[in-house]
């Protein structure tokens, strides 16, 4: 265990750790944000992560090919993000337009296994797609090492740790700052009254599983560089550790998913010093256990109390 | 209600005692695999159709059952206990499975529930891929014993058939005079409204408890007859999917009522079999059909008739 | 007479709210007590207190002869505690007489081997059960609507189904929560009565919120008044209808200046 005493270990943990914390903490935002509004997971959140991931993989696939990456990697980069949001918005969109709405006065469960439904098809229509074979991300750009005396960071992991940054950044500032955010806040407080002073929480409702949606696809293209396979499974087990950050930072609390994301992912970057990386899956079901056990409301609370 | 069934009720099972003979070795073989997930429905649906736990963990005491069997009478460690004795013994480790993740858990609400519940059915199966010694890892057990009384080894299709019959009369038989007891009324008050429930004098959580370990010891039934009849099973027998298509069945089926449990397996296991041709978009259906099932019948194609007592006459 | 009840400081805070502050309560046998107080002055919570919905952060509440703070709700009505609901809670998908099989839940025993086996004791059992569930379907005048699902139920029946309900507890002190509440006043009037009858029949006590009142000062023996969760009056319905900081209470300045007249009319 002596290599627990090397600053270089414990900084590349770090470093590791914010760069996987900072994914969870984009998947984690669209279970938080849809929560504080529906009180309703939503299953299928990883499956719109995934998706996202295939939406970036087909258009950075596309640059490749026409060339057009050679001559612009950043603005390919970029175009990749968009595009990939934009699937995810609209498959968002879609998913609350047809499996959610419909339900939103039945019996809690009702929800709950349409959201199964969902995630069910729709990672059996992208299985059809890929014909069920893994992809591989084309790399535009190498992956290099900054080298900082004695640790190093790569140009990925610095990238997705600020990129995650920037958009949770801009999130807060939309949540806070603008008429749109206010409104989300307003029907998270009470759907009723907010509907009564002339928000149409509909519209909110939909604008909220986009934003979430977009975060999320932010995230799979993140995921598709840093870890270069995808395949259609690849939304279930970042989905539920993404729940796991939500319920631990308090699942419909905004800031609570963002730091939930980033100790989840520093949480399972130092436990594989301690046992087999195999076991990684099982330090976050083990933290959610826990935590709703001993701390249902999550670390900074939950924004909505329970419905009585 | 009572008496239309008492008509049909042995009209249905003798027709089920003799259709092996007519439909043959390999039908009786899909039979086999339906009346499994048949006894796996039976046994959730206690859990989520009549107290109203969205369990979506299921497969994990499903694995218990089927492991505590395997590694008991295989020769991973050369231990050879007979079938009839370990079968009430893998009811009990999977209802203390049950009962050891529900004491933490079962104060949760439900969404809560369905996520930890979730989570643990995939620590299960992380575990048996990984803690070789014990369990083999992802290379399984092999070579389990075939139930045997004397001489007579149940080893063919039809007398697997038989005897998953018998399983599955035996887990109705319980399931029925549950739903039709004290237990069961305070299950159903529960699912109506918790709070209430408890007012009018309903322990929760012990009621919570009850229906957890008991939908688990059916499950425990449920491994155990299927490791015997594999004869090899291996961890990705139980992943999520297992718990998934349980869930799903009883809900197509119609939630709470055991008719519905059997068209429900015989639709989801049996279905594909027959469609074997448009296998590849059997699960792209099926995630339709749910979302499909929520929006327009919810209640399932045959939904529990809340049926009275026949003391009541 | 004995003292069936009593709290003594009972407080509870949600947060920096004081719904209930030093709440002294004493209810004997047999006795209807009347629990009034404007909207938000704590009754339903009281309610909630005494049957273990919440738990209480100061004070104790003493029933028969032993403290039950702390307790959970199941365990409250297996002492005999029983209550009804301000918004009707029924179990809407389970038919009248199934209600009230719940309801006798701790006064039955079979447990899972029971139920599985059906031994003589648990169909002696049910069989008395559902015989006690008719009885009480024709005490409360719903004689034919066992087989109705509650929630198909008009909604008088629905308050009444729910006295009954809670009357199947076998309890000592039922609690209701304004059973008269969108009545029509024949059924007000019919209702009155009928609690009446419960508590000469039955010999129970009973605590009652109302807001008509009419019911309450024509029924209940003694009243007391909450008011932003403290108790501000007690005393006979003349006592407390008479006391100028109920009217207050109800009515604030303007009721003060109009005299008391407005209680009373």
């Amino acid at each position: 265990m002596s290599y627990l005493l090397n600053p270089q270990v414990i900084i590349d943990q770090i470093i590791n750790g914010l760069t996987i914390g900072g994914i969870y903490a984009l998947i984690a935002l669209g279970y938080t944000l849809v929560y504080g509004i529906l009180f309703m997971i939503n299953f299928a959140h990883g499956e719109i992560f995934m998706f996202g991931s295939f939406g970036g993989f087909a258009a950075l696939t596309y640059f490749v090919n026409s060339g057009f990456s050679d001559t612009h990697p950043g603005l390919s980069i970029v175009a990749a993000f968009l595009a990939a949001m934009v699937v995810s918005a609209i498959l968002g969109a879609l998913l609350e337009r047809i499996a959610y709405r419909p339900l939103r006065n039945a019996p809690r469960l009702a929800p709950l296994i349409s959201a199964i439904g969902a995630s069910i098809f729709l990672q059996n229509v992208m299985m059809l797609i890929i014909k069920a074979r893994m992809q591989v991300y084309p790399d535009i750009i190498q992956e290099e090492f900054l080298e900082f005396g004695w640790f190093s960071i790569s140009y990925f992991q610095l990238f997705i740790i600020s990129g995650s940054v920037l958009l949770m950044v801009g999130l807060y500032l939309f949540i806070q700052k603008t008429k749109t955010g206010k409104a989300m806040r307003a029907v998270a407080e009470d759907r009723d009254a907010a509907s009564l002073m002339g928000i149409d929480v509909n519209r909110i409702i939909l604008i909220t599983f986009v934003i979430g949606s977009a975060l999320a696809a932010a995230a799979g293209v993140m995921v598709g560089i840093y870890y270069t396979q995808i395949d259609h499974m690849m939304g279930f087990i970042p989905g539920i550790k993404a729940f796991t950050a939500a319920v631990l930072g308090g699942i419909g609390n905004v800031p609570g998913a963002m730091l939930g994301g980033y100790f989840l992912g520093l949480a399972e970057a130092f436990g594989v010093l301690f046992m087999p990386a195999e076991y990684k899956d099982v330090i976050a079901f083990g933290l959610l256990v826990l935590v709703l056990i001993f701390r249902p409301s999550g670390i900074l609370g939950e924004v909505v109390s329970e419905r009585a | 209600m009572m008496n239309t069934k008492k008509i049909y009720l042995p009209i249905v099972v003798l027709f089920l005692l003799l259709l092996p003979p007519m439909v043959g070795n390999y039908w009786t073989q899909v039979l086999g695999n339906i009346g499994i997930y048949v006894m796996l429905g039976i046994g959730l649906n206690v859990v989520v159709g009549f107290a109203g736990l969205l369990d979506l963990g299921y497969v994990a005491f499903y694995a218990i059952g089927a492991y505590g069997y395997a590694l008991l009478a295989s020769p991973h460690f050369g231990i050879h206990i007979p079938f009839w004795v370990m079968l009430p013994g893998c009811v009990a480790l999977a209802a203390g499975g049950g009962a050891l993740l529900g004491i933490p858990v079962l104060r949760m609400r439900g969404d809560y529930l369905a996520i930890v519940t979730l989570g643990f059915g995939e620590i299960i199966r992380i575990l048996l891929n990984n803690l070789d010694p014990l369990t083999n890892g992802p290379r399984g057990l092999l070579r389990i014993d075939a139930p045997a009384m004397g001489n007579f080894v149940v080893n063919s299709p039809f007398r697997w058939y038989y005897l998953i019959f018998a399983g599955i009369i035996f887990s109705a038989f319980v399931a029925d005079r549950l739903n039709n007891s004290r237990i069961g009324r305070a299950w159903i008050a529960m699912r109506e409204d918790q709070d209430a429930a408890a007012v009018m004098g309903i322990n929760i959580l012990k009621y919570k408890l009850l229906a957890f370990t008991i939908g688990a010891s059916f499950a425990g039934i449920g491994g155990a007859i299927f490791a015997a009849r594999q004869g090899s099973i291996f961890p990705e027998n139980f992943s999520l999917m297992v718990s998934i298509n349980v869930l799903c069945l009883i809900i197509i089926g119609g939630m709470g009522s055991i008719p519905g449990v059997i068209l429900g397996a015989v639709i989801l296991i049996g279905l594909p079999e027959i469609l074997r041709g448009v296998h590849q978009y059997r699960m792209l259906a099926f995630g339709g059909l749910l979302v499909a099932m929520m929006i327009f019948r919810p209640t399932g194609f045959i939904p529990s008739a809340r049926r009275k007592m026949e003391l009541r006459e | 007479m004995t003292i069936l009840l009593q709290t003594k400081g009972l407080s509870k805070r949600f947060g920096g709210l004081t719904a209930l502050n030093n709440i002294d309560l004493a209810l004997e046998s047999c006795v209807i007590l009347g629990l009034i107080g404007p909207n938000g002055a704590g009754k339903t919570t009281l309610f909630n207190c005494l049957t273990g919905v919440y738990p209480i952060d100061g004070g104790d509440i003493i029933f028969g002869n032993r403290s039950i703070r702390g307790l959970k709700s199941h365990v409250t009505t297996s002492l005999g505690i029983a209550r009804t609901f301000q918004n009707i809670r029924l179990f809407g998908n389970m038919t009248a007489l199934e209600n009230i099989l719940v309801g006798q839940h701790c006064r039955m025993k079979a447990g899972v081997w029971g139920a599985i086996a059906m031994n003589r004791s648990t169909l002696k059992e049910e069989k008395k059960a559902f015989g006690k569930a008719d009885e009480l379907l024709n005490f409360v005048g719903l004689n034919d609507q066992g087989d109705t699902l509650a929630k198909n139920l008009p909604y008088g029946d629905q308050r009444r189904l729910e006295i009954a309900r809670a009357l199947a507890v076998k309890p000592r002190l039922l609690l209701l929560d304004e059973p008269t509440a969108g009545m029509n006043p024949r059924e007000t009037a019919e209702l009155t009565g009928f609690i009446e009858q419960i508590r000469t029949e039955l010999e129970l006590s009973i605590l009652l919120i109302e807001h008509d009142m009419r019911v309450v000062m024509g029924i209940s023996d003694r009243v007391t008044v909450l008011d932003y969760g403290v108790k501000i009056a007690e005393g006979s319905p003349e006592e407390v209808r008479k006391n100028p900081k109920v009217i207050e209470a109800y009515l604030g300045r303007l009721g003060t200046m109009m005299g008391k007249r407005a209680v009373t009319a």
